[in-house]
């Protein structure tokens, strides 16, 4: 046996270089030829010229399906709601503009930049007003990094797993390259006062949404974002600008971001208080929860898709901490009783979607797919563990090993391992 | 403008050392009453003057709210806001840790459909209406940001953070 195919764990999972010979094999198939007038072999694509050059580029029309969804709405409340990543019909790290996910609280803004304005006030040296059009002069910094509603995944929490696609429970997390200014440029501007140690983010939608973020923060690495993947800001994301921390539960990134005030104390916000707090099995609720822990979950396959049959296929996820990087993911395809280290796709970023794979030969039989990540922190937690910790009263913060169960007609559903 | 130059010039002079000098430095300095802001604190600061009473807070919660929210602030298409308890229903008087932050969100964000349109004693009116539901306020009371800000709700010290909480 080639040392290529050597299994690595149990039941199928294969050393890394196996899905590449696997290809060589399966790489025969293509689209189903027309003989034209000539005589010549042409598909109906290739025998006239094709559509002209466009302004905005779309996707193909036969990647229609692809759409955010698992919409969350409530009745009365319109302009409120989620809407989620595709994750499974997604590869690589970088979420695409038109399908990063949405949360919003009262709707999303139709803000004329002209009109927009971001204000620093409280306890600095000099209350500052800026236009949008003087921001895009300062000094702008990119970095990739993932965004997660701390309320992804939570849907886990049921006493019994939610027959739901790998988007409707894991969607609320996207992967982008953000370009902003720092925030430290426009504190430092307005001069920092001695007793400030927090700083309070409003938007300029219906909400008026606040949240208080910790200075330090601020000044670490917090941007004020006005490009995503190279294009100014969708209305959804926040247009004109926002706040973005990297790593932190995305309720923090402020969208719509009209003001700062710099505060000895936070807020204590709606949105920091009644929501985006935990309450613990003690009875006790914990507030200020922002980094987001280790969390992976394979996308491919996952609910949503399905297995065409036995044979090779390569297993692909996502893992991502707000800590830190990705160390290690691995992956099993027995449920948990053996387990393989997956690849990850480089560059590993910090806060950063981590794209892992691994080589797969499904023999057709039920089986649960798992994957664990790893950063310097430690492992992700079983679901056992993380609710034996936590209770089960807890609803953010959700980060608990996913199993998905494999069934023998290669459909796929979620369970608990 | 011309205090404005002047202002510009002292910012040049004070930043002489070249702490900032890569940024453009485009801010345009504010007046103190220039700055607007909603912000209340959990320590009552930012409650602007006037008050209202929980009979007012009624009418205005019968109009305004319970559309959503549901007679007397449960049984509604949203969010409960009063009765319950935990885990299970996290209102106002189960769950909040802060009177302040009633005031603080309804005046930002409520009515769902028009938020800013309640008057400052209108606000304070429902916010005591709310109190009064959760058994946390007498009916006869005239709310206002001393009485607010003396309100200590039954849930508060459960509340834990990594950063010191006020």
């Amino acid at each position: 046996m080639p040392d290529e195919l050597i299994p690595i764990a149990g039941n199928g999972l294969l050393n890394r270089r196996s899905l590449l010979k696997a290809g060589i094999v399966m790489g025969s198939v293509g689209a189903l030829p027309q003989a034209n007038a000539q005589g010549q072999l042409r598909p109906i694509w290739a025998q006239s010229p094709g559509a002209g050059v466009s302004g905005y580029g779309q996707p193909s029309a036969h990647e229609a399906h692809v759409q955010r969804g698992a919409f969350s709405l409530q009745v009365g409340t319109n302009g409120s709601g989620a809407s989620r990543s595709p994750l499974q019909h997604l590869r690589g790290t970088i979420t695409p503009n038109g399908v990063h996910f949405e949360r919003h609280h009262s709707g999303v803004p139709d803000i004329d930049p002209e009109q927009h304005s971001l204000t620093i006030h409280g306890l600095v040296d000099r209350p500052l007003k800026f236009s949008v059009n003087n921001l895009m002069r300062y000094p702008m910094v990119s970095s990739i990094k993932f965004l997660e509603c701390s309320g992804n995944s939570g849907v886990n929490l049921r006493p019994e797993p939610a027959k739901l696609d790998c988007a409707n429970i894991h969607g609320l997390v996207s992967g982008s390259e953000w370009t902003g200014i720092q925030l430290s440029t426009l504190l430092d501007e307005a001069g920092i006062q001695s007793q400030a140690k927090w700083v309070i983010a409003e938007g300029s939608d219906a909400a008026k949404m606040n949240r208080s973020v910790p200075l330090d923060k601020m000044l670490d690495d917090a941007i004020l974002a006005f490009y995503q993947n190279g294009e100014r800001l969708r209305p959804e994301q926040g247009y004109p600008m926002r706040l973005f921390l990297p790593g932190y539960e995305g309720n923090a990134s402020v969208k719509w971001l009209s003001g700062l005030r710099l505060s000895s104390q936070p807020a204590m916000s709606r949105q920091e208080t009644s929501k985006y707090t935990d309450l613990l099995k003690d009875g006790r609720s914990q507030m200020f929860t922002f980094p987001m822990q280790i969390k992976s979950v394979i996308t491919s396959p996952s609910p949503g898709l399905s297995l065409a049959g036995k044979g090779f296929y390569e297993i692909s996820g996502i893992a991502w901490s707000g800590q830190g990087s990705v160390k290690r993911v691995e992956i099993s395809a027995d449920g948990g009783r053996t387990w393989a280290e997956a690849e990850l796709d480089g560059p590993v970023l910090p806060q950063a979607l981590t794209r892992f794979r691994t080589a797969w030969q499904w023999n057709g039989g039920a089986c649960v797919l798992l994957s664990r990540a790893y950063d310097d922190h430690g492992v992700q937690p079983t679901r056992a563990e993380l609710l034996a910790a936590r209770g089960e009263q807890f609803f953010y913060h959700y980060n608990a090993i996913q199993s998905w169960q494999v069934n023998g007609n290669g459909s796929l559903e979620n369970c608990y391992a | 403008m011309r205090s404005w130059v002047v202002a510009c010039m002292l910012l040049a002079l004070g930043n002489a050392g070249g702490a900032y000098a890569e940024a453009p430095n485009l801010g345009q300095i504010l007046a103190p009453n220039e700055v607007v802001d909603l912000t209340v604190f959990a320590d009552g600061s930012g409650l602007p003057a006037g008050s209202g009473s929980v009979a007012q807070g009624k009418l205005v919660y019968e109009q305004q709210c319970m559309v959503c929210h549901g007679m007397n602030g449960v049984n509604g298409i949203n969010a409960p806001l009063a009765g319950g308890s935990l885990p299970n229903v996290r209102t106002i008087g189960s769950y909040w840790p802060y009177a302040t932050s009633i005031f603080d969100y309804v005046q930002r964000a409520m009515p769902y459909a028009t938020p800013g349109t309640l008057s400052v004693d209108d606000t304070y009116a429902v916010v005591g209406y709310l109190l009064f539901l959760n058994n946390l306020l007498d009916s006869e009371v005239q709310l206002d940001a001393a009485r607010l800000a003396r309100i200590t709700l039954p849930n508060a010290d459960n509340f834990f953070s990594e950063y010191p909480l006020p």
